[in-house]
Formats: structure tokens, C-alpha cells, sequence
């Protein structure tokens, strides 16, 4: 059995902002919650059980826009992935051009940085004649 | 002169919210007039995702919140005229005349039956905020660095420091730091962020950008460019504490020092404007001083939560449509005046017409500072009638009190209506 440690965290379900802290322990292949304190409600330990064992983000950026009325178009992930997968998808993204138009829920590319999760357009975007741009 | 019954002046949240709901109360000659090519405010630059969850229940980007009312706007076949500045506004003998100009029609002038405001606000810049030091590039607004980002494509700086931990630097510490920028710190000259906790987590937290509390910039440096940036503690008064200061070297500095209501047209107009909300003095129905001139969004007071801005721009749509339809009621109404008290720090509207006043209405109100365990309170005439107890209250987030028309009626002598902060 090995040691207990403590992660802290603030709570983001209300503007109350509670600082959490979670008692953790390492068993074979995950850890283990000992214990939540300091949240006021049950959203609170909801929430930080999920940060500590499986934090997700929906993940926006922009991505270019070829022959389009506006240069970028807004897009994001279909739904939330692993917070550490953030990074490797917008660095996924930020190499990507699309063509106008450009509709919301478009799909810009099919699996966001290994996670599965699709990455969808989230704006917009007109396709222009290029004597007009 | 060209005439429309109904102009609004800002295609932004408020000014979509607000065509559509005139629209659907009776009113067919409709105009929005917008500045930038294409509709949807500042929405169109805010590419982060938590817009919406009141008003369509799920999580929406800006550009996906704007494209829903956009959409309302286009099938009911409301006209948007783009690229187009509204440069003058006047009311004189009850007409209202808009000056405007675009490429295609130069300068013209519309006579309006009703304006709605809905020009929304501007970031407080550098000069406004007093910051000694050189003024070299690399100096830029929260805001424009989003729209360079976001919308131009281009990045502002490698290496920032950000002043002032509204949502948009916040917001912009997260942004900068993901397309592969060192954010190194975010000062905050009061001892606590005017941001929402959520982004405080997940813009600084999630990317370990620390956030200085009660600290200043008290130095730039670079001729032309910024080299290096030195934020000191401040005390109590606001003022540097020898000793304490940290020189950050970087390429970047962005403000988010605040937002101010852009009322130029508005004070054009002689409208009255309230000195703490920078924004018009409006009735219960959301009408400013000049009759049939209403106003709605951030060009009234500064809101946190874009669903409070469609539910006020869609009140104020309603209340012009009213007034195109039925005009001034001929008796002249009693008045209640809103006062905030004791920790509040205004009250938008500023005063009702209990005989006209809709069902219920929505008063919002800012809090002065951190409140926790307080209670809000709303006494009619000096006596307290409710007493709603709230564990925490902040000046980032915007609260309310709802007034119902069936209650003020058993108050027909009532005068003042004051809303404070008690200890609970």
C-alpha cells in the first residue's frame, strides 16, 4: 500500500470558487480517491472527482480559410478530450487550411490529436470571388 | 430623408435580439445598421466555448451564439446594412435623425419612428490607465490582440505580460499560451480578479500562469518595441510598495483594465447618462431620457453573461414595438425610483412606471466588492420587504431582483424602491 498525497483544486460551479482538496492514493494500474474536502456541495465533489481522475476540456482554436469572406474560421472539438491532449490539438490544427464556404458543424479533421473526437467547424464562413476579396 | 419605424444602431448580441423581438411584437420596418462586414458583435472574435447556456441550454462559441440569432434575424427577412458608421444621432422636436455613411451610399440621414441603442462598449486603453514608462509597439488591448488572433490570423508577441484579470485577459492568457506564447503573469491591481472562477481554472490553473493580486505595472521599457515590463504590489491606496517590484522581460503587454459603454451618439443626442455605468438612464421599459429612444446590451452596462444581453435586447424590442404601435400613454404616470444602496453600486433601470410597467421586471445590479454570507435586500420606502440571502456575491458577476407589477400595486404611495447588502 503505498502513501497518500493531496491535490488542491478550485471548484467551477458557482462564483463561491471552493478550494478543494483531494486525498489520493497510487494503487496497482490507477489512483485511488481517499478522500474530498472542502467543497460545499455535492457539485463540488462531482467536480473534483472528475479533475483528478479524468479532466476533459472542450477544446477551440481557429484554423485558416482559403477563398473565404473572412481569414479564419472558429472550430472546436466535437466534444471534451483529456486535458494533456490540448496542446497536441491545436498544434494539430494550426497547420490546417480549409476551403469557403465553411459551415458550422463541418468537419475539419477526424480525430483530434489521437482522442477519438472529431474537430468540427463552430463559425461560419462565405465563399468570395476572388476579384471581390 | 430616407424613414424606417424602427432603427437600431449595432448589429452586435443586443441589436440582433433586439430586431428579432421587434419583429415578432407588430413591427415590420425594421433597420440595423452595423459597422464591421458582417453581423454579430464581438462574438465573432471570442472563439472559446460556454456562450448560451441559459438561452439555448448547451455550450456555444461566440461566432455559433451569433449565427443562431443571425439566422432569426435573416427569416424574418430583417435588413442588416453592413459597413456602415453610424456617425451622428440627434433628437430634436421628437424627430430622430441618424446620420450614417458606407462606401456605397456615402453620407445619409434616416428619420426613425424608434432607435434602439445597441453599440456595446470599448476596452479602457493604455491611456486611461496612467502606466509611466515608454510607449514603444507591443502595447495592445485584451480585445485586439483576440481579433488578431482569432479572426486576422496573426499573433501579437511571443513573450507577454498581462495587465488586469477581466474574462478577456483571462481569456487571452489561455489563447496566447496555446498558439505557443509565454504567458508569464497576470497582475491585478484589486486584491481580488473581476474574471469568472471558471476561467480563472482553466485559463491560468490549467497552464500554470500565475495571477498576482493587488499587483501594477509601474514600468515599460523598449524604444520601439516592448523589451521588459516591472509590476510592483500595491498597497491599500492603490500605490506601489518599494521593495516588492519584478522586472518580467517580454515582447508583449495586454490590457484588460476594464469595459466602457461606447455612448458618443448617445451624449450626441443629449441623452442623460448615468456617471457610473457610463451608459443612458433608462425607465423599467428600458427607455432612455430622449421618448422612444431605448437602449439595450453593453452600450448600457457592462454584462459578464452574453444570455442576459439577448434577454434585455429582446425587452427592449418589445417596449419600441409597444411604443411604435400604441405611443405615449396620455396620462403621465407615476414614478418609483431604483436606488442602490449600501454595497451596490447602481441599478439599471433607474426608475419605473408602475402603471405601465410589463409583468414583472428584471432589475440588475453590480456589487461594490467580495461579499460573502450577505444578503440582498430590497426595502419599499425604507422597509425592507424581501431579503434573498446569497453565500457569495463579486463585482464580476452581475446579480438581480426581479420586481412583479401585482406586488407594486398594493404599494400605490410607494416612491423609492432601494436594493443593499446586508450581513446575512
Amino acid at each position: 500500500m503505498s502513501d497518500t498525497y493531496k491535490q488542491e483544486l478550485t471548484c467551477i460551479g458557482c462564483p463561491l470558487g471552493c478550494p478543494i482538496t483531494v486525498t489520493l492514493q497510487d494503487v496497482p494500474g490507477r489512483r485511488e480517491i481517499v478522500s474530498v474536502a472542502g467543497n460545499t456541495c455535492a457539485k463540488g465533489d462531482a467536480y473534483a472527482r472528475k479533475e483528478v481522475t479524468d479532466p476533459t476540456r472542450i477544446v477551440t482554436t481557429a484554423v485558416r480559410v482559403n477563398g473565404g469572406a473572412a481569414p479564419m474560421v472558429n472550430v472546436k472539438t466535437a466534444s471534451d478530450i483529456p486535458k494533456e491532449k490540448i496542446s497536441d490539438c491545436v498544434a494539430a490544427l494550426r497547420g490546417i487550411a480549409v476551403t469557403a464556404p465553411v459551415k458550422i458543424g463541418d468537419l475539419i479533421l477526424k480525430d483530434a490529436a489521437g482522442t477519438g473526437v472529431p474537430v468540427v467547424a463552430a463559425g461560419n464562413v462565405a465563399a468570395v470571388p476572388e476579384e471581390t476579396r | 430623408m430616407i424613414y424606417h419605424d424602427l432603427v437600431i444602431i449595432g448589429g452586435g448580441p443586443a441589436g440582433l435580439a433586439a430586431a428579432v423581438s421587434a419583429k415578432d411584437n407588430g413591427i415590420d420596418d425594421i433597420l440595423v445598421i452595423e459597422r464591421e462586414k458582417e453581423p454579430g458583435g464581438i462574438l465573432n472574435q471570442c472563439i472559446h466555448n460556454g456562450f448560451g447556456l441559459h438561452t439555448f441550454g448547451e455550450e456555444l462559441t461566440g461566432p455559433e451564439y451569433a449565427a443562431r440569432f443571425i439566422d432569426q434575424v435573416l427569416s424574418r427577412g430583417i435588413p442588416c446594412k453592413k459597413n456602415t458608421m453610424v456617425v451622428d444621432f440627434s433628437v430634436a422636436d421628437n424627430q430622430k435623425v441618424v446620420t450614417a455613411m458606407n462606401r456605397e451610399d456615402g453620407i445619409f440621414q434616416i428619420s426613425a419612428g424608434a432607435v434602439i441603442l445597441a453599440m456595446g462598449c470599448r476596452e479602457r486603453p493604455r491611456g486611461a490607465l496612467n502606466i509611466p514608462g515608454f510607449r514603444p509597439a507591443g502595447i495592445f488591448s485584451a480585445g485586439t490582440a483576440q481579433r488578431l488572433v482569432n479572426m486576422e490570423g496573426f499573433m501579437p508577441g511571443r513573450e507577454v505580460v498581462i495587465l488586469g484579470s477581466g474574462d478577456i485577459g483571462l481569456i487571452m492568457a489561455r489563447r496566447m499560451t496555446l498558439e505557443g506564447a509565454k504567458v508569464k503573469v497576470v497582475a491585478e491591481l484589486m486584491p481580488y480578479s473581476g474574471g469568472l472562477k471558471r476561467n480563472i481554472v482553466q485559463c491560468l490553473d490549467d497552464f500554470g500562469i500565475p495571477l498576482k493580486l493587488s499587483h501594477t505595472v509601474i514600468d515599460i521599457e523598449g524604444k520601439e518595441r516592448v523589451e521588459a515590463v516591472t509590476i510592483a504590489q500595491v498597497d491599500g491606496n492603490g500605490r506601489p510598495v518599494p521593495g516588492t517590484e519584478e522586472r518580467y522581460t517580454c515582447d508583449t503587454l495586454l490590457l484588460s483594465c476594464g469595459l466602457i459603454p461606447e455612448n458618443e451618439l448617445s451624449r450626441s443626442a443629449g441623452i442623460h447618462i448615468n456617471p457610473i455605468t457610463s451608459g443612458p438612464v433608462v425607465s423599467d421599459a428600458l427607455e432612455t431620457s430622449a421618448e422612444g429612444v431605448f437602449a439595450c446590451g453593453n452600450v448600457l452596462h457592462v454584462h459578464d453573461l452574453v444570455d442576459y444581453v439577448s434577454q434585455e435586447a429582446a425587452a427592449a424590442g418589445k417596449n419600441a414595438a409597444r411604443f411604435l404601435l400604441k405611443g405615449k400613454p396620455e396620462h403621465a404616470g407615476r414614478i418609483i425610483e431604483l436606488v442602490a444602496e449600501n454595497g451596490i453600486r447602481y441599478t439599471v433601470p433607474s426608475f419605473l412606471n408602475p402603471a405601465e410597467m410589463d409583468d414583472t421586471v428584471t432589475v440588475r445590479f453590480r456589487v461594490d466588492g467580495v461579499y460573502r454570507n450577505h444578503a440582498i435586500t430590497v426595502c419599499y420606502d425604507g422597509k425592507p420587504t424581501s431579503r434573498r440571502k446569497r453565500p457569495v456575491m463579486a463585482p464580476g458577476e452581475m446579480e438581480q431582483v426581479i420586481l412583479h407589477r401585482k406586488e407594486l400595486a398594493l404599494y400605490p404611495d410607494l416612491k423609492q424602491i432601494a436594493i443593499r447588502i446586508e450581513k446575512a
